[in-house]
């Protein structure tokens, strides 16, 4: 099968009923994408799909021929961060970090979606995605600030 | 203030501490442990200096810490050195990351080895150059001399040079270049971009992935298992039976879940009835060893008496990942890479599991989803070690899933305890009793019989006979001493052997229950006074450090000032952790909907004093998950169960906080003091938290909940009542 991701495209050997989610972290080496629950109720495992916002835990790749699939890595690199994840560095938005991707691309859903989308706005979103550590203020603050480095504010 | 206290070296301000001459005097921190220099620092003779932790980074940014004291002591870029954590091969032993207390442990050891560090270097540049120390400076990784000269550190190094004993003293350079800056995390930038930042992420050559069938309750035996079919399955590479222990490898991830699931499916258990239908009545009637902690002799409370009853339920840790771990077993040693909090304990209990010799397994910390205690970690280190030796040679990753995590993790305990006081005519605390119930606070491996899997084996091991953590730091007891000037206090602990759920160390430990139950009912006495929360609080407290977070707290919060609303309320509350960690003072407003139920918490200002703060925004970062995990916890979870099973396998019967209930504002105000000892905060916020939050509730219905959670359901009930 081929599949869409960050741009590339890539041949993948898994069996189509298979989550996204393994296909994305033990076949093409993608680390961001977590699992968390496999049930759809955390959101650890959270990519786009067409620009929408989806748990990979879930999603068998049989559904996702043909649609452009984005993860945390298509976002920037260490190197180069892009605006969600120098968002994510400048506001310290993290703790253990584990759920921090699966926030990073809902919120980015969000922006791509509503490019002036409010801090309400945001926690909305933000709803499905969970966080242990209790960094939500953070997480928050973040994503305004994405919000406002996409609009090219600095 | 002469010269030996006060020097001025290079631009930096050097200070030494003149303490008090013991024959043994004790060494700072954790090098009363691993007292040789060069366990902490080393230096190579290209001038690359790596500095060693027995600590590991569990998300609460002790790295980026521990880097900054290092670097300002050795006056070095935080980027010159390679800090290696937590490994049996190559670290101390500084047993558990654990109690709030690597700061203390761990900072306080690294900050007077590098001191001492170069202090050595100096002197032997002194000899080098054959100038007086006095004429050299330190900077970049390079002694200047007075005359221009420079020599870089890695020259200055040879042979066993930092092989030495560390003395109780350091002259500690006070430059705060790094110390007390609110320096970014090392960390996040692997986090927010993909890289490999936990042992979920590591990836060997012709790895393998494992999960294990555990049992569906305490104590269930298997008594078949149809394996054929899953055998069959392409891409099952083996299936691992030991007594009750079922496990299965394959060559991919999904193929191991499947594999498992169709092995539960064919698994026959036989399972017992034995889960306590009321907790809190079972817990009041088990054998309890019981020790009075404060006051022996203080006679109770009579007069103008208050009396108040609290409870806390089970509650999980609920790392957002599940536990994960990879083994390798290759020529009769083994190698674990785990998140466990303990990697030295975590090999002890291997090593008896497995019958093997502790110097044959290697444990390499790598980090996990943020864990908040003892989790599954060292749980699902010996699936991998267990899986690893039945598949010789080849790396075996194990993760645990979403309802192995909620129903097999050792809990926070549940708890019940009783006050009492009484009030003389002047409104102040005349007598004050307390009691708590609880089971220990720490199960951690350290013997094989504390990880899960050795349960189930042919030939089970039996858990350590449970004890309780002494005062001062106490575990079910922690913070139940109050740390208010109350005449004849009496605290008892009531220690409960028996466990009737799977238990161990929950963040903050009884401290959390602790917290809520005397800062609830110092509100209930200070009504009964008629005075204010914050008044009453600070009239029974001498420690100048705690009055202070308290006033900092109350007015950033505007206490004075408040204005009450219907269906609002604020909340007060104050503890300093373990009465020896940092101080927090906590004032929150709330709203709450009387016909739903429904809480939410508005705003929340905080005041924190960790002693000298090395890394504010790591301070504000911990102090605000506290407050946030601790909301969680006190308005939300409750482990679930039937006579038989844990019944919460999920978020969907144990819900968590989400984004809805995340106030608007929180704000945490440090209150720095250079100099002082550093003091463990991770665990400081979460008592005030529910004290608050508890205070606030009441203020803003009139209702006093005693009973956690505050549950939607269970405040629709009480304020419809």
């Amino acid at each position: 099968m081929k599949l869409d991701v960050n741009g590339r495209a890539v041949e993948v050997t898994a069996e189509p009923t298979t989550p996204l989610l393994y296909v994305l972290r033990d076949e093409l080496g993608l680390n961001a994408a977590k699992f968390g629950c496999g049930l759809g109720q955390c959101g650890a495992c959270t990519v786009l799909a067409d620009g929408e916002a989806i748990f990979s835990c879930l999603t068998p790749i049989s559904v996702l021929q043909g649609r452009r699939i984005r993860t945390v890595e298509g976002l920037g690199t260490a190197d180069k961060p892009g605006p969600m994840q120098r968002a994510f560095i400048d506001m310290q938005a993290a703790q253990c970090g584990y759920c921090i991707p699966g926030m990073m691309m809902r919120a980015q859903a969000l922006l791509e979606r509503k490019a002036d989308a409010s801090e309400e706005d945001i926690r909305g979103a933000l709803q499905p995605n969970l966080c242990r550590c209790g960094t939500h203020m953070r997480i928050v603050r973040a994503a305004v600030r994405a919000g406002e480095l996409m609009r090219g504010k600095s | 203030m002469n010269r030996r206290e006060f020097i001025a070296t290079g631009g930096a301000l050097i200070v030494s501490f003149a303490l008090p001459a013991r024959a043994q005097q004790k060494l700072p921190g954790s090098l009363e442990k691993a007292p040789m220099i060069d366990s902490w620092i080393r230096v190579a003779a290209d001038g690359r200096i790596t500095v060693f932790t027995g600590k590991a980074e569990l998300g609460q940014g002790l790295k980026t810490a521990l880097l900054q004291i290092a670097a300002d002591q050795l006056a070095v870029d935080m980027k010159a050195i390679e800090l290696v954590t937590a490994d049996t091969a190559l670290t101390p032993n500084e047993g558990y990351t654990a109690g709030s207390n690597s700061m203390k442990d761990s900072g306080t050891a690294i900050l007077n080895a590098a001191a001492q560090a170069r202090e050595i270097l100096l002197s032997q540049a002194a000899k080098q150059l054959d100038l007086p120390v006095e004429k050299l400076s330190v900077q970049n990784g390079q002694v200047l001399a007075s005359d221009g000269r420079r020599v870089g550190y890695g020259a200055l190094v040879q042979g066993e040079l930092l092989h030495v004993r560390a003395a109780p003293e350091s002259r500690l350079r006070r430059s705060h270049t790094l110390i007390g800056t609110p320096v970014q995390r090392v960390d996040i930038p692997a986090k927010v971009t993909g890289g490999v930042a936990y042992v979920h992420d590591l990836r060997l050559p012709d790895m393998v992935h494992a999960r294990v069938v555990r049992p569906p309750s305490y104590g269930a035996t298997l008594k078949s298992v149809e394996r054929e079919p899953v055998a069959n399955m392409a891409g099952v590479v083996k299936i691992v039976r030991d007594g009750s222990f079922l496990g299965v490898i394959a060559a991919r991830e999904w193929t191991a879940v499947q594999a498992m699931r169709a092995l539960r499916a064919r698994a026959v258990w036989e399972e017992q009835r034995k889960l306590p239908r009321d907790i809190y009545a079972t817990l009041a009637a088990l054998p309890s060893q019981d020790t009075v902690i404060a006051g022996a002799d203080a006679a109770l409370p009579t007069g103008h008496v208050i009396e108040a009853a609290y409870t806390r339920p089970y509650q999980i840790h609920g790392a957002i990942g599940p536990a994960c771990a990879v083994g390798r077993y290759e020529n009769g040693a083994l190698t674990i890479w785990t998140h466990s909090q303990g990697v030295y304990p975590l090999r002890g209990a291997l090593a008896e599991l497995m019958a093997m010799p502790p110097e044959r397994i290697h444990c390499i910390h790598m980090e996990g989803s943020g864990c908040y205690g003892h989790n599954a970690a060292d749980d699902v280190a010996a699936d991998a070690a267990l899986l690893a030796r039945a598949l010789p040679g080849k790396p075996v990753r194990v993760q645990w899933m979403r309802e192995d995590e909620h129903a097999w993790e050792p809990f926070g305990p549940a708890m019940l305890s009783k006050a009492r006081a009484a009030l003389d005519a002047a409104g102040n605390v005349s007598g004050f009793q307390y009691e708590v119930w609880s089971n220990t606070h720490s199960s951690r491996p350290g013997k094989a019989g504390e990880l899960a899997a050795s349960w189930s084996l042919q030939k089970p091991f039996q858990p350590s006979p449970p004890r309780p953590i002494p005062q001062p730091e106490g575990g079910g007891d922690r913070n139940a001493i109050p740390l208010y000037k109350f005449p004849a206090t009496r605290v008892t602990h009531h220690f409960i052997p028996e466990m009737p759920l799977r238990v161990s160390a929950l963040r903050a430990l009884g401290a959390y229950m602790n917290i809520f139950s005397l800062e609830s009912f110092v509100d209930e006495l200070a009504a009964a006074a008629n005075a204010d929360p914050v008044d009453f609080r600070l009239r029974h407290l001498d420690d100048p450090r705690a009055r202070a977070v308290i006033e900092f707290a109350a007015e950033r919060f505007g206490w004075r000032t408040y204005a009450k609303r219907n269906g609002r309320g604020r909340g007060f509350a104050f503890a300093r952790y373990k009465n020896l960690a940092a101080y927090a003072a906590i004032a929150m407003e709330v709203d709450v909907e009387r016909d739903t139920g429904e809480l939410r918490v508005l705003r929340v200002v905080a005041a924190v004093d960790s002693g000298e703060a090395v890394n504010p925004d790591g301070i504000r970062n911990q102090i605000e998950g506290g407050i946030m995990q601790s909301l969680s916890w006190t308005t939300f979870e409750a482990v679930m169960y039937d006579d038989k099973r844990i019944t919460s396998r999920d978020w969907g019967t144990y819900p968590i906080l989400r984004f809805s209930h995340v106030p608007q504002t929180v704000e945490v105000h440090v209150i720095d003091r250079p100099g002082e000892h550093f003091l463990g905060t991770g665990e400081a916020a979460q008592g005030p938290t529910a004290g608050a939050l508890a205070n606030a509730l009441a203020h803003a219905t009139g209702v006093r909940v005693r009973e956690l959670p505050f549950s939607p359901r269970r405040l629709k009930q009480l304020l419809a009542a």
